[in-house]
């Protein structure tokens, strides 16, 4: 157990190294926050649905792309810069490594998701319980921050914009499919099933709940199906990365 | 006695290579162990399993009495480690460096900075500990990678390589650096291809080759089981007709080296008795007459390429 609390510990380090490095490099800007910025300007001018309405795809959507904006650039970038090798020579698992990956992206996701939220609150709408709509949030990015770097780990590239192009692939077809746009109650049949493997459908939904009240799911399901995500998402990136790791050595 | 690594019947295979092949050896707490073999050999495999990064397909090593396929994080947390291929983060500082894997280490923040400040001062670079590595040069670079290995106060050292491409200066202060911190305990498991450096600072040098260990010895017992590769160099006062020296059955090889001969073999002191008599019957001078022994990169080539590449 204490083994296991010292490498926790080592991965917070990491996390900290990861924010000293990463957060400043310019894609994690340009997914990070120019990217979801405009998005979320182009998904807000000119609607003449109510801003509760729209609110929560705008919280849903910055979330998830800031939350998965660092993850995937941290593994292809220490391959290249050839530090990935003296990291692993320290006395520090895969998995702290992983961890630690995660848990810089999912800083910087909460850091900047709390900016709509904070905006919102200041417009003067409330959300129904605000410390489950935190606790979601939290829930959220760390979902989202095990996607991201759960997309870095194949194929074993050393070259960011690889990864990036590849995430990409990958993170906006969910936006679509996950009611930021189109509530999920509005989907056709074969829509809320493909919905349903979406781990953003479940925070969307649950933001909709907890500002206007409405949602598909039941709440606590939308809570349960992010916690079995974040685990699931977090078990495949460790092992993922485990098996790619000595390829990225060479 | 325990050992400070241990190695028994190691093997890593990459499809159908095999990189290390059921290699053994031990090496003594307190030892500079060198490691030779040309590109390709296995010495970063065998390397990189004994520093945790990869799994062999077989055998077993231990290091620092653990065992590395069991006890990776434990084994790891003795050593310090200067990979071949790395590199420090060029966005920090060197001492923002230094404190990462002095935490990754777990070594305590007073302890930390003690070492951190004392090793930064050791090896020049404490004036520029706030600069970023991106603006250090190459020696630099491995100055600092030596300092980040040496952090935690490892009871054994890897280093890969430690001074391949830099300058004389650099090469000869990590060389120096290497020697001290042997003198204060440290075990160092040296992989290198400088034949002089592993001369002058290991106690035994292993040969790898194919993934196999050629030879393991002293520098010293390496040459000497090497003698049909020492020679005698002698220059006359006129060109000779070497056709007629190699007729001595003492003789391996005669092989003209500029204005001077090149004499192989076993029995130099025959050789010398010889070539007196040579001259003597041929009416001619000496001018002057070396016995030179086989040197460790002679004894390299020989067990990597046999004695003809040698003599060649």
């Amino acid at each position: 157990m204490s083994s296991l609390k010292e490498q926790f510990k080592r991965s917070l380090v990491i996390a900290e190294k990861n924010i000293k490095i990463y957060y400043l490099k310019g894609p994690v800007i340009i997914f990070g926050l120019v990217f979801p910025l405009f998005l979320a300007l182009a998904y807000v001018i000119g609607r003449n649905t109510p801003f509760e309405e729209i609110l929560p795809g705008l919280i849903g959507m910055t979330t998830f792309f800031t939350a998965t904006s660092v993850g995937p650039s941290i593994a292809p970038w220490e391959t290249r810069s050839k530090t990935l090798e003296r990291l692993l020579c320290c006395p520090v698992a895969p998995w702290t490594i992983i961890v630690g990956d995660m848990l810089s992206s999912f800083i910087f996701g909460l850091t900047i998701s709390v900016i709509p939220l904070a905006l919102t609150l200041a417009l003067g709408i409330h959300p129904l319980n605000f410390i489950m709509l935190l606790s979601g949030l939290i829930i959220a990015n760390l979902c989202f921050a095990a996607l991201s770097v759960l997309l870095s780990a194949y194929p074993p590239t050393d070259i960011p914009a690889t990864t990036m192009m590849l995430s990409s692939l990958v993170k906006f077809p969910l936006v679509f499919i996950s009611g930021v746009f189109i509530p999920v109650e509005h989907l056709p049949q074969w829509g809320i099933a493909i919905a349903s493997i979406s781990p953003l459908t479940y925070f969307t939904d649950m933001v909709r709940q907890l500002f206007i009240g409405k949602g598909f799911y039941p709440l606590a399901l939308d809570f349960l199906a992010l916690i079995a995500f974040t685990t699931a998402l977090t078990f495949a990136a460790i092992k993922l990365h485990e098996k790619t790791l000595t390829q990225r050595l060479s | 006695m325990e050992y400070a690594i241990a190695v028994q019947e190691l093997t890593k295979r990459y499809g159908d290579v095999t990189a290390v092949d059921h290699i053994s050896f031990e090496i003594e707490e307190g030892e500079v162990f060198g490691f030779l073999g040309p590109n390709g050999a296995g010495k970063t495999t065998t390397i990189r399993i004994l520093t945790g990064l990869i799994k062999p397909d077989g055998g077993k090593a231990f290091v620092a009495g653990y065992d590395v396929l069991k006890n990776p994080i434990e084994a790891k947390q003795r050593v310090g480690v200067v990979p071949e291929v790395s590199n420090a983060y060029v966005d920090l500082t060197a001492w923002e460096n230094l404190v990462l894997i002095g935490k990754l280490y777990g070594v305590q923040p007073q302890k930390l900075r003690e070492n951190a400040t004392s090793l930064l001062k050791e090896f020049g670079l404490y004036e520029v500990k706030d600069k970023p590595v991106r603006a250090f040069s190459k020696g630099m670079k491995q100055r600092l990678l030596l300092c980040m290995a040496l952090v935690n106060d490892p009871e054994v050292l890897f280093l890969d390589e430690p001074t391949s491409g830099l300058d004389v200066e650099s090469a000869r202060l990590l060389r120096e650096k290497i020697a001290q911190y042997n003198r204060d305990g440290k075990t160092v498991f040296l992989s290198t291809h400088n034949m002089e450096e592993a001369n002058q600072l290991c106690h035994r040098i292993a040969i790898i080759n194919h993934g196999r260990i050629a030879a393991i010895d002293t520098p010293e017992n390496l040459r000497a089981q090497s003698m049909e590769l020492q020679y005698i160099e002698v220059a006359f006062n006129k060109t000779v007709n070497t056709q007629e020296l190699s007729e001595n059955p003492a003789i391996t090889k005669v092989a003209p080296a500029g204005n001077k001969v090149r004499i192989y073999t076993a029995d130099p002191s025959a050789v010398i008795e010889f070539l007196a008599e040579y001259a003597k019957k041929n009416n001619l001078r000496i001018l002057s007459l070396n016995t030179m022994m086989p040197s460790l990169e002679d004894v390299f080539l020989k067990l990597i390429r046999g004695k003809e590449a040698v003599i060649q």
